[in-house]
């Protein structure tokens, strides 16, 4: 399965850039849908970054998060070729994990 | 008044899905390595104060005090968004020990969004992208040093963002 996680982790001197996008759909559960039934409440709550073993940024979100939400963030340290850890927990408990290669 | 736009949801749920598939193609392809899908959840979430109303409320919840306005709290956002549903929003700070990051729509049905941890090493300063129900107040709150401090901006919002 293709992961829902997109990465792109740039190392430039002594910081690395993250920029994520993640697809989900970030239902806020005040919606309706076309036959008048509310869409339940489906969102991303916690996404956390690993490096080297440590978390270096971790997100943890309400409804109001957009749908296939994005974040950047930049952290110290991080080498080229170096692997960063990412995953997400949704609200019905479902998961996806990425490891992507900082460039 | 109330979140209960009905039909504009579909719409504007393509429109959003257009500008997300542009972005992703942005991002270009990166070689991805396969994982246990094991989501490392170490630090706890805060549900309780994503479920508050009010944004003292769940400054409250979140943090047990209350923040000082500061001009060291750069929040960047919109004057008009166009579409609620997409509204691009950053912060950055200059602040020293900075431990977390969080923002809260004031009008939106739950005011806080997202809280971002700051763990050492990591610059204090987020982008992301939110989702406002209709013209509000947007507050940033930085965690620095065990204080709390925040900055504010209103944004307006032409198509309300009721989930889309």
């Amino acid at each position: 399965m293709a992961s829902t996680i997109r990465v792109r982790a740039t190392a430039s001197g002594e910081t690395t850039e993250v920029q994520a996008l993640i697809q989900h759909p970030m239902d806020s559960g005040f919606v309706k849908d076309a036959k008048g039934e509310i869409i339940p409440p489906h969102f991303i709550q916690q996404l956390t970054f690993e490096y080297d073993g440590k978390n270096v940024f971790v997100a943890d979100w309400g409804t109001a998060v957009s749908k296939d939400p994005y974040v950047k963030f930049s952290f110290k340290g991080g080498k080229k070729g170096d692997d960063l850890k990412i995953s997400w927990v949704d609200n019905k408990g479902a998961t996806d994990t990425t490891t992507a290669k900082i460039v | 008044m109330n979140i209960t736009h009905k039909g504009l949801g579909a719409t504007r749920r393509v429109i959003v899905q257009g500008a997300a598939s542009i972005a992703l193609a942005g991002l270009g392809s990166i070689p991805f390595g396969l994982a246990p899908a094991f989501a490392a959840a170490d630090d706890k979430y805060p549900e309780d104060a994503f479920k508050q109303k009010s944004e003292a409320d769940a400054i409250k919840s979140l943090y047990g005090k209350t923040a000082e306005p500061s001009d060291k709290v750069k929040l960047d956002a919109p004057e008009i968004a166009e579409n609620g549903a997409v509204v691009p929003i950053s912060v950055a700070t200059t602040l020293a020990d900075v431990t977390s990051i969080s923002l809260l729509v004031a009008e939106n049905p739950n005011a806080l969004a997202a809280s971002y941890q700051i763990p050492p090493g990591t610059m204090p300063s987020v982008a992301n992208r939110l989702k406002m129900a209709k013209t509000s107040n947007v507050t940033a709150i930085v965690e620095a040093g065990g204080k709390l401090y925040s900055a504010t901006k209103e944004v307006k919002v032409t198509v309300g963002g009721c989930g889309g």
